[in-house]
């Protein structure tokens, strides 16, 4: 895929709304790239999308390898509505709400919205003021028309999704814009599914786009059950180094992938991604995580007689915010890392242990 | 008496293969079927008892620890913790790096150099390194790489009169009172699981539970014994000495009443001392384990152990022994 | 109604040992339903037989309460929460066994109540001296709070509220539903929500409901100076949005709302910030159940005088009993 249609791809992603339980457009975007390349697409009891691409192995005995990516985004929903047509909100999702100081918004009210959160100018502000804690019950989203026609468009419930532009970064390999947690996952599924437009695979593939992951991993639950498949690899992102922020827990942007270890992690799967990486010249990097890493993969690992999963994610800064900005080369390198992964995964998942030590 | 292999080996949770091996290695000895699963839990399914009713056994194999996450320019290591553990205990203590093994120690900054006020804090885990005497970071990754386990240095001692000093015996003790059940006790009618990764969040367990589909289920464990100075009575949970301890509640899991009861009648039964685990937080594989499919009745029957999460734990040869002989009464019951 | 939320809510029944409370529904429910019984964890299901898909509907039986973890030699007993429960909310309180016999709670010598935690707070069951105590109560047993039902103005009152209303709610609507239907229904009497919804995950697991409705309390923000919450009594039951727990299938939600509408059932939307029910249990169950919430607006949960409005339940057992009659989609999937 070429830079500026991958450009292209993740901006259309990025701007859909697609808050946690509101997935449908973003949903509908994936669903549109991802058709072109499989041989059908579903939506389970749950939501999630499932794309799938048969394997050529003979049925009997052909396993199946699921690829899987949140779609959802952290968002807010209206909590009340105050006096003077102003709406009220909690968080869909892990939201700090220091990042939400003036920020454009979408009301998915009967009618979209366009809002602003409101914030008091500095000029009357006090000392005391600037230096409390932002409590998101002292925010309040703005709509700009009167009272009586809030209170007929808007509702409890409705949701709330950021309002911003992607912007493609000087140079062309960067792009910055809300939600890239997790649509560039989704994006590294569509470049899977399109390097393995012409190549055969023998096992069968799922490309998973699941629901309501930023509120506890949700959709991953059922779709691990619904579809038990023989392993699976979750893609999603993971902080990206920045001043301050570097050593272990946070990745160089540009450097590639970065492959999980760890108890959530199967070390049969997480040895063939890396030998797959090397063998092919994949640039890769390694994050140690000491429990369950808060993706899908902790889902898939214990759905049913337990699943070999392993965790595959891009490098982004500013996670949870609507300024999050990768590189778009990493988003390639994953989308192929994947691609060999199906082509090439022996499920052959046997604990192999060492010789005890002395 | 397997508590001294089973608690010398290395066994950080996601890394259990070592005990796992050496359980498989004796398990060939018993008439049950032994498989691994996707896991890394140990699977033994036996004859069913007379009446259908499958009753499942389990033990956790891993214990906490430590995983390398970066190294530093200078060659030390730095840390997140596998399960959860007090920093302060972790000071000054030699540890094992990676399938290895390679020895190192729990650096901290000498209290020389610190300020007044910097001695009166507990130590972060982030203020902590491991120290493998490496010149610098070259040296230390020809050795360990991040991602490699690291597991407090096993030290089996006895000590005292019919005590044992040792790392892990959460919960090794219970894998070693599960593994004598099955070896001792061929005719025993009840499938096992020695399962991994209890310590964040008994992941192995859930799997286990759904694999085995008991009728009903105890969870073997090696549990907090407070009987110290600074405990008043009422909060020591457990004590030495006073036989197994039966859980009624604990913050996974509500025990199944009557379950709880055929053990307290067991006891009773054949003579044997037991205790109630006196407190209710912690988390066990009896949650997940209870959870499991349709739902399953099950409780925890622990040996009281003084230290536990720590490189040197505490307990007597009699709460073992006992703890097998209420399982065994309860079984033959 | 009234006498069955009377009974419902001062039966015992802490997290764990709901048993009186689920002879009591039993008894209540057998008349009107195909059959019921009890299962491993011991929820109690009470089925009407009927066509796919099967709609649960789960109330919870059990009540946050405390159990014994300690006697001394004087007699008094310590204790440890089931559910969440305050420490200072008990000071001064009745707790219940479930032999019926009572105590009152009270603290050692505190500074202030700031330091008051669960190691300072003691039982007082009136035993002279610790073998008296253990005569009548061992370690491990459970206790709940102890007090009578009010009618209030044209309101409830009582312990337990949260969730008996929603078991008297399930119960009611039971008994309305003579005529054959379009779908079969599950009634679920949940045990250990209070805890981890614990028994509403083995439950759905077992039943494999098409599509899952939680009937329990919520909170409300029409006290002086609550947190922010549109909801409030006497305004009807409320539909769930979201809350911790669960975010409402859409295709629920909207069957609700227009059931309500067409109904002409008052009804409230409900965003929950903190807390979870049931529904968070059951629409996670194997590949997922579309799943909703109706809620109870119900002030003061969690302390010895729950508060909710009777109309308010009336027009909860009106909506649920037109939902149980409307045939719900067949289609599961959404595309």
């Amino acid at each position: 895929m070429k830079e500026l249609e991958l450009s292209t791809l993740l901006t259309e992603l990025s701007q859909a709304p697609g808050a946690s339980g509101f997935e449908e457009e973003a949903l509908e975007v994936a669903a549109g790239y991802l058709r072109p390349y499989v041989d059908r697409i579903e939506r389970d009891p749950f939501g999630n999308l499932v794309a799938f691409k048969k394997g050529e192995a003979p049925e009997e005995g052909r396993k199946s390898l699921a690829l899987v990516a949140h779609i959802d985004e952290i968002g807010a929903m209206v909590t009340k509505l105050e006096p003077g047509g102003f709406l009220r909100f909690t968080s869909v999702g892990g939201i700090d709400p220091r990042t939400l100081y003036s920020l454009p918004v979408i009301v998915h009210g009967k009618n979209r919205l366009r809002g602003v959160i409101g914030a008091k100018p500095p000029h009357l502000l006090s000392q005391k003021e600037l230096e409390k804690e932002t409590r998101l019950e002292d925010l309040f989203i703005d709509l700009g028309i009167p009272e009586e026609q809030v209170q007929q468009q808007v509702r409890v419930g409705d949701y709330i999704t950021f309002d911003q532009a992607a912007q493609l970064l000087a140079g062309g390999s960067c792009l910055a814009g809300k939600a890239l947690d997790n649509r560039a996952g989704v994006a590294a599924l569509v470049v899977c599914a399109r390097e393995l437009e012409r190549v055969r695979h023998q096992a069968d593939l799922y490309l998973v786009a699941t629901v309501q992951e930023e509120v506890g991993v949700r959709g991953a639950i059922t779709a691990a059950y619904g579809l038990a498949p023989d392993a699976a690899v979750a893609v999603d992102v993971t902080h990206g180094e920045a001043p301050g922020i570097s050593g272990g827990k946070a990745f160089a942007l540009g450097s590639g992938p970065v492959i999980a270890m760890g108890p959530n992690i199967h070390p049969a799967l997480l040895q063939q991604l890396k030998k797959l990486a090397k063998e092919y010249r994949i640039p890769h990097q390694l994050e140690a995580v000491a429990g369950p890493t808060s993706t899908d993969a902790r889902a898939f690992q214990i759905a049913r007689q337990g699943i070999p999963s392993a965790l595959v994610s891009i490098p982004l800064r500013y996670m949870h915010s609507v300024v999050e900005l990768l590189n778009l080369e990493d988003l390639l390198w994953t989308g192929r890392l994947l691609a060999l992964l199906a082509r090439h995964l022996e499920f052959n998942f046997a604990w192999e242990e060492e010789a005890p030590c002395t | 008496m397997y508590l001294e292999e089973l608690s010398n080996l290395p066994g950080v949770s996601g890394d259990e293969g070592q005990v796992r091996q050496a359980l498989l290695k004796y398990l060939q000895e018993q008439p049950g079927e032994v498989r691994v699963d996707a896991l890394g839990n140990v699977l033994v399914r036996r004859k069913a008892p007379p009446g259908g009713k499958r009753i499942m056994l389990t033990a956790h194999m891993d214990e906490v620890g430590l995983m390398v996450t970066s190294i530093e320019k200078s060659g030390h290591l730095r840390f997140e913790a596998v399960g959860m553990l007090d920093p302060r205990v972790l000071v000054a203590k030699g540890v094992r790096v990676g399938r290895e093994g390679i020895p190192g120690v729990i650096g901290s900054k000498a209290i020389h150099l610190q300020k007044p006020d910097e001695r009166r804090k507990p130590y972060q885990l982030e203020q902590l390194f491991i120290d493998i005497g490496a010149k610098n970071k070259e040296e230390a990754e020809k050795l360990v790489s991040p991602g490699d386990y690291v597991s407090f240095a096993g030290t089996f001692t006895p000590l005292g009169e019919g005590y044992y000093r040792g790392k892990a015996f959460d919960d090794r003790a219970g894998c070693s009172v599960l593994l004598e059940l099955l070896l001792e006790y061929p005719h025993l009618a009840f499938d096992a699981a020695f399962t991994v990764q209890e310590e964040v969040g008994s992941r192995g367990a859930a799997v286990a539970a759904y694999s085995l589909n008991p009728d009903k289920a105890v969870v073997l464990e090696g549990t907090s014994a407070a009987d110290i100075p600074g405990t008043d009575p009422e909060g020591s949970a457990t004590r030495l000495g006073e036989g197994p301890a039966i859980t009624f509640m604990d913050q996974s899991v509500i025990a199944d009443r009557g379950l709880v009861r055929e053990l307290v009648r067991a006891a009773e039964g054949a003579g044997l001392p037991y205790q109630y685990r006196r407190f209710t937080g912690g988390q066990t594989d009896a949650g997940a384990v209870s959870l499991a499919r349709e739902g399953v009745p099950c409780t925890v029957v622990s040996v009281p152990c003084r230290y536990i999460h720590s490189p040197h734990c505490l307990l007597q040869e009699r709460d073992l022994k006992l703890t097998v002989d209420l399982i065994r009464a309860w079984l033959e019951g | 109604m009234e006498a069955l939320i009377k009974k419902l809510v001062e039966a015992y029944g802490p997290s764990g040992d709901e048993a009186p409370v689920r002879s009591l529904i039993e008894e209540e429910i057998r008349g009107a339903v195909d059959r019921t019984w009890t299962d491993n964890l011991g929820n109690l299901v009470a089925l009407r037989e009927g066509p796919e898909p099967l709609l649960m509907l789960s109330a919870h039986m059990d009540e946050i309460g405390v159990v014994v973890t300690h006697i001394d030699e004087e007699g008094f007993l310590r204790l440890a929460p089931v559910g969440g429960v305050s420490p200072h909310l008990l000071v001064g309180q009745r707790l219940r066994f479930k032999e019926g016999f009572t105590g009152t709670v009270y603290h050692e010598k505190l500074k202030s109540l700031k330091e008051l935690d669960w190691s300072k707070l003691y039982l007082d069951i009136g035993a002279v001296d610790g073998a008296s105590a253990r005569e009548k109560v061992g370690i491990g047993d459970a206790a709940c709070l102890d007090q009578p039902f009010a009618v209030c103005g044209g309101r409830y009152l009582g312990k337990a509220m949260d969730d008996r209303i929603g078991c008297a709610v399930l119960v009611e609507t039971a008994r309305r539903l003579s005529r054959e239907l379009p779908q079969a229904v599950a009634f679920v009497f949940s045990v250990q929500e209070e805890v981890g919804l614990r028994g509403a995950t083995t439950a759905a697991y077992q039943l494999k409901p098409g599509y899952g409705l939680a009937v329990d309390v919520t909170r409300v923000g029409d006290t002086p100076k609550a947190p922010l919450s549109a909801v409030g009594l006497g305004r009807g039951p409320a539909v769930k949005v979201k809350d911790s727990s669960v975010i409402t299938h859409p295709l629920v939600r909207k069957f609700m709302m227009e059931t309500a509408e067409e109904k002409e059932i008052p009804f409230q939307l409900e965003v929950l910030e903190r807390g979870g029910t049931d529904a968070g249990a059951i629409h996670l169950s194997r590949e997922g159940v579309p799943t909703g919430a109706l809620s109870i607006p119900c002030r003061y949960i969690h302390t010895p005088s729950e508060m909710v409005d009777a109309g308010d339940v009336r027009h909860a057992v009106e909506l649920l009993t037109a939902l149980c009659l409307k045939p719900w989609p067949r289609q599961k999937v959404l595309d």
